[in-house]
């Protein structure tokens, strides 16, 4: 037999087994994406309903006696009233024939606590509203809206349902009435958190994410860019440099909640800075995207010609001048894409920022880096643990904007990448 | 005056300054220009700089001595009776007189004694400010005047300044080493104290986890709980099936993206596989909790299996999704720099492609992919997010993926969200954790990259 | 001959007219000086166009290959000799942008036919390249790859001594068969290079194919491949791509002169060497360019 039969006479068991390896390179493709689709699919399929809210339509009596019974128009006086009793008063005057203590609790619980705020937000700008009769939209409870977008099922037996059907009666009379819709959910981009999923917003958590963010580009970036030109174009190639460089390697791989025990030791515990801010925040995010700008700053640095640099030398520029004059200017792109890249990568840490205590409840849009804020993903994290049901399109809703967030960094990483690219 | 203005006299300073040296190398320079050494802007950064680090060091010096000493002199002019508590009560005490200088005054209610405290809280750090000022104006005044001083024509003031930026790029590079010492001694640190209440062996070796016990009955480690080995278990239990996911996934995609697919295939496939790499953590981990947990319960009910809801299997599953692209883009590296004299030679053969992968490709590359893989592992281990929202709490020592464990990271997060005591042997624990994990990744981190550069080298 | 010499100067400056804006049968073909058929031929090509991309790389070649004969290809870099040497066992598939059109026959079956097997084809014509390519696995790895993958032995017995044997006749034999378990890639460069062509003789080829295989070796080394060669020849059928023209004196029987992508003078070797009939061939030999 020579080599040609015998070759033939394996053919068709090794093709059988090119085969079979080829479809499990493309399963492997295939499971990593659908993988992908799914958790989008899960996530958006989840949270897109977040971005609408069931609203009622109250017809409230600004009562000048209940609000301004002095009729001085006092800013503290109009801050202090009792809003409250004014939105009860007009869902009784809405269903007139609810009595009894416990029927009535389940009334005033149809409209969110909010409610009470938004006509005072009302009266403050606008004092002369004082004594008119009023239509007002205000936020339904959650559990309305719940039920509105099908999450509460009204076949369900009664027992088992959080809303009874006295209040699907009521929520079916509002409907009739045409008092309850779903408009636009302004709140969740304007509020900052609140234990009423109805009220709580990602504002709070947004302006934490910027505080945050600021610190850490004004830090990282003048430093991981020093650190590149010092280790690309001044440092001598000795034990010390290659220590230095061994390090950034390892600290680029070291688990991120280790910085954050390293936030709480030095930053909290030693330096006294105080916690849940977003300064302690930068800091800590600083040094975790430190390696991931320097390396790619280095990266940039590499990629300048070295006859750019002989000929700033040959012109008598010193070292300082041809770095600063010829080789910064062409590696700003690549260094500024990878700065992106790192900023997207702390926009979405969580892990360090629990550790320093940034994870706490904070209702106000913090004012700046020194006060107390949290920072979107852990906002996501805390909306998660909530067990109210209207905090999970709530939680999807987030990370929806996160996602987009990231994305919108990511994109402007590969058009810098894609505009500035040059090939020598 | 208020910092923002203080900092404005700081920045004027500067300018003025810089503004004085420039004109001083004028001024000395005379009519023979040509004389000085250099341009005499750099006289004036010369000056400038002179004036901005003095002042800056000295600030930022203060600003971090200055809470702990004016602690410290409080403090000491507490009553004895006060000063001799617990560490942790007078921690306590420190705190509540910090509360109450913040927020105005010494409450009504406040003992004598802290009333007086408060009071001295707050004089000494209206004292701290003002000196602070003076002191960083002063140094920025007299570090400029000094400057100024020096300047004549053959001053080399360029050389001067530009050596001061290169050693102000120096600290930057060792800002990075600074890290890691940093990391070391505060996990060190605490650790040591930890190990003062409960021994080394105890932690490493001990079967049982349940911290809270021994905060309930105040027995400072006596208990006996704190023995870590469930959490190491559950540890490398989840790690363990997440790389059961992502290697056969992360390591076929690559194969396939690199030796397969055409090159269009490989510009849409290849960037997909990478938004899984930059999806945030936390969304792993909602999603891990939110669906893949129930769907896993419900999947094992159908089959008649009991699947906790909060079991490894899950969490293990959802790292292992996350690593996906961590795996193959590394994996997509090595195989690449696999010479295509290999291929060709097995090719020339007549071997088919997958027996060229198979049997030259994978071999040649396999140092590379054991690193690639030691990293992916490493970075499981110090994974947090996922499995503290998927993962249990309770510490199972079980090699069961169907059932719930907790893991070292998961610990380090409750022991020290929340409430707590700083000396509690409870948060001392989570730093212990801390140390445990540092160092595995750290020795992980150390090996993989070294089998990486070592095949690097290999082919270069 | 001049007045072809001079066409050819016209018609096929380097590269910028070959683009791809004309078709193939707008180009004048240049006709091949010498016989290009053989009396009994392993392998015949007819009408072999090669491109890559753009570049129009091989152009209308026809030539023969017979039985245990060397054949030399010669010519300036970028002629297209490697490229056409790859088109023999098909070796150009795995470049995505390469597209052969054309008719190449091995013993009577055209080799780009849909019903043949590249597999089988390459273990038929086996190919040596430019540098030492051995895996990263032992010596005796490395040449049992290919009985290997292929079937060829049934035992351990038959495959030592296919590995034996090739060893032997790659003359590897007695500088390694007391290291067969060491890397082949710690071997010097020379050693590799036989390790190679015993890797390739393994599978016992009918053709094997050498693309310039002294190019990164020794004088030395290159004296023993060349040596091989001459031995080889009595079992085998070469093609050898090689730069240097003494090479191709010392080892062949018949050259081919490539220039620019055409086959521009085939003959006895003897016969090139001492009476080049095409100015081109002429300015080659005689070191005018090159």
């Amino acid at each position: 037999m020579d080599t040609a039969e015998k070759v033939r006479a394996g053919l068709g068991k090794r093709y059988a087994a090119e085969r079979r390896f080829r479809l499990f390179g493309m399963g492997a493709i295939v499971v990593a994406l659908c993988f992908l689709v799914f958790l989008f699919a899960s996530i958006i399929g989840n949270g897109y309903t977040a971005f609408q809210q069931t609203f009622i339509k109250i017809t409230v009596h600004l009562e000048s006696e209940v609000i301004d019974p002095r009729g001085q128009r006092d800013l503290h006086k109009l801050r202090t009233a009792d809003y409250g009793a004014l939105v009860k008063k007009s869902l009784r005057a809405q269903f007139p024939e609810v009595s009894g203590r416990r029927d009535k609790r389940k009334l005033y619980g149809m409209v969110s606590n909010g409610a009470a705020f938004d006509l005072q937000a009302m009266v403050m700008r606008d004092p002369d509203l004082i004594g008119k009769v009023l239509d007002v939209w205000v936020a339904a409870d959650d559990d309305i809206d719940m039920l509105m977008k099908g999450h509460i099922d009204r076949g369900r037996p009664e027992a088992e349902r959080r809303l009874k059907d006295l209040e699907v009666g009521w929520i079916d009379r509002l409907i009739a009435d045409q008092r309850l819709e779903m408009r636009f959910n302004s709140a969740f981009f304007t509020a900052g958190d609140s234990r009423e999923p109805e009220l709580a917003g990602i504002w709070g958590a947004a302006v934490g994410s910027f505080y945050t963010l600021l610190v850490t580009l004004l830090l990282s970036f003048p430093i991981g860019v020093g650190a590149a030109v010092y280790l690309e174009e001044f440092a001598p190639r000795n034990r010390w440099t290659d220590i230095i460089e061994v390090n950034i390697n390892n600290l680029a791989a070291v688990p991120s909640i280790v910085f954050g025990l390293l936030g709480l030791a030095v930053f909290i515990n030693f330096f006294s800075l105080p916690r849940s801010a977003p300064v302690v925040g930068g800091l800590v995010l600083t040094l975790m995207t430190l390696p991931t700008i320097i390396i790619a700053s280095r990266a940039a640095l590499k990629s300048v010609p070295p006859s750019i640099r002989d000929a700033a030398l040959g012109m008598g520029a010193s070292k300082m001048q041809m770095v600063a004059h010829h080789v910064l200017p062409l590696a700003l792109p690549g260094m500024l894409t990878g700065t992106i890249i790192g900023m997207a990568q702390a926009l979405g840490e969580s892990a360090p920022l629990l550790m320093i205590g940034m994870v706490a409840f904070i209702v106000d849009i913090p004012g700046g880096p020194f006060d107390p804020a949290t920072v979107l993903p852990v906002q996501v994290y805390l909306w998660a643990d909530s067990p109210e049901r209207a905090f999970v399109e709530r939680t999807s809703a987030a990370i929806m904007v996160l996602l987009g967030f990231l994305a919108l960094m990511n994109t402007l990483a590969v058009f810098l990448r894609k505009k500035f690219e040059r090939r020598w | 005056m208020t910092t923002p203005m203080l900092a404005l006299v700081l920045l004027m300073l500067i300018v003025a300054a810089f503004e004085a040296g420039r004109r001083r190398a004028f001024h000395v320079a005379g009519n023979e220009f040509r004389s000085l050494h250099s341009r005499p802007r750099y006289y004036g950064s010369y000056t400038a700089l002179w004036c901005i680090i003095p002042a800056l060091l000295l600030l930022v010096l203060w600003l971090s001595l200055k809470e702990w000493v004016i602690t410290s002199l409080v403090i000491a002019e507490l009553p004895a009776a006060l000063r001799s508590q617990s560490p942790g009560q007078l921690d306590l005490l420190v705190n509540d007189i910090r509360n109450q200088v913040a927020t105005g005054g010494a409450a009504a209610d406040a003992l004598p004694a802290v009333a007086i405290a408060v009071d001295r809280y707050r004089d000494l750090q209206w004292l701290s400010y003002t000196a602070m000022w003076v002191a960083v104006l002063s140094a920025g005044i007299v570090g400029a005047g000094l400057a100024w001083r020096r300047i004549a024509p053959q001053f080399w003031a360029r050389n001067r300044v530009e050596g001061i930026y290169k050693g102000l790029l120096l600290v930057c590079s060792t800002i990075a080493i600074f890290t890691t010492v940093g990391i070391v001694l505060s996990v060190l640190f605490e650790s040591i104290r930890f190990f003062n209440a409960v021994p080394v062996l105890d932690f490493l070796t001990g079967l049982e986890w349940s911290p809270q016990t021994a905060i309930r009955s105040d027995q400072v480690g006596s208990s006996g709980s704190f023995g870590a080995v469930p959490l190491f278990a559950g540890t490398l239990l989840v790690s363990f099936v997440a790389m059961m996911v992502a290697a056969p996934v992360g390591l076929m995609s690559a194969i396939y993206l690199s030796e397969y697919a055409s090159s269009r295939v490989r510009a849409t496939a290849k960037p997909m596989l990478e938004i899984l790499a930059g999806i945030p953590t936390v969304v792993y981990g909602y999603f891990a909790a939110l669906t893949v947990a129930p769907m896993l319960r419900d999947t094992g009910a159908v089959l008649g299996l009991s699947v906790s809801s909060e079991s490894a299997l899950a969490a293990g599953l959802v790292m292992g999704i996350m690593i996906i692209p961590f795996v193959s883009s590394l994996s997509d590296d090595v195989i690449n720099a696999v010479p295509q004299a290999m291929r060709d030679g097995s090719y020339a053969l007549g071997a088919t492609q997958s027996e060229t992968v198979r049997r030259v490709i994978l071999p040649a590359a396999l140092p590379g992919i054991v690193g690639g893989l030691l990293l992916a592992i490493s970075r499981a281990i110090g994974e947090t997010m996922i499995v503290v929202m998927a993962a249990g709490l309770s510490a199972n020592l079980t090699a069961n993926p169907l059932e719930s464990v907790t893991t070292v990271t998961v610990q380090i997060v409750t022991l020290l969200v929340g409430d707590q005591e700083f000396d509690s042997p409870k948060t001392l624990a989570a730093f212990a954790l801390g140390l445990v994990l540092f160092l595995v990744t750290l020795l992980l981190n150390v090996i993989a990259l070294h089998v990486v550069r070592r095949y690097r080298e290999q082919y270069e | 001959m001049l007045d072809q010499a001079d066409t050819i100067a016209m018609d096929v400056p380097p590269e910028a007219d070959s683009g791809p804006t004309r078709a193939a049968g707008e180009e004048k073909k240049i006709k091949t000086t010498g016989r290009v058929t053989v009396n009994k031929p392993i392998i015949t090509a007819r009408d072999v166009n090669v491109r890559y991309g753009d570049k129009h790389a091989i152009k209308d070649v026809d030539i023969d290959i017979a039985y245990n004969e060397v054949l030399a290809m010669i010519g300036p870099s970028g002629c297209g000799k490697s490229t056409f040497l790859r088109c023999l066992n098909r070796m150009n598939d795995t470049v995505d942008i390469a597209r052969v059109t054309g008719r190449i026959e091995l013993e009577g079956h055209d080799i780009y036919d849909r019903k043949t097997d590249v597999v089988t084809l390459r273990a038929r014509v086996g190919m040596v390249f430019q540098k030492p390519n051995p895996f990263p696995k032992s010596i005796y790895e490395n040449v049992a790859y290919g009985p290997r993958i292929h079937g060829l032995a049934r035992n351990q017995v038959e495959l030592d001594e296919i590995v034996q044997t090739s060893l032997r006749k790659a003359g590897l034999w007695e500088e390694v068969n007391d290291r067969l378990e060491q890397p082949g890639t710690g071997l010097s460069g020379g050693q590799q290079q036989r390790l190679c062509i015993a890797r390739t003789i393994a599978v016992s080829p009918d053709v094997i194919l050498m693309d310039e295989p002294c190019s990164a070796l020794d004088p030395i080394a290159t004296a023993k491949i060349e040596e091989l060669m001459d031995e080889l020849k009595e079992n085998y059928s070469i093609v050898i791509v090689t730069h240097s023209m003494q090479q191709a004196a010392r080892v062949s029987q018949r050259t081919a002169y490539f220039h620019l992508g055409d086959l521009i003078e085939v003959g006895e070797t003897e016969r090139i060497f001492t009476n080049p009939r095409h100015k081109l061939t002429e300015d080659y030999l005689t070191g005018r360019f090159g």
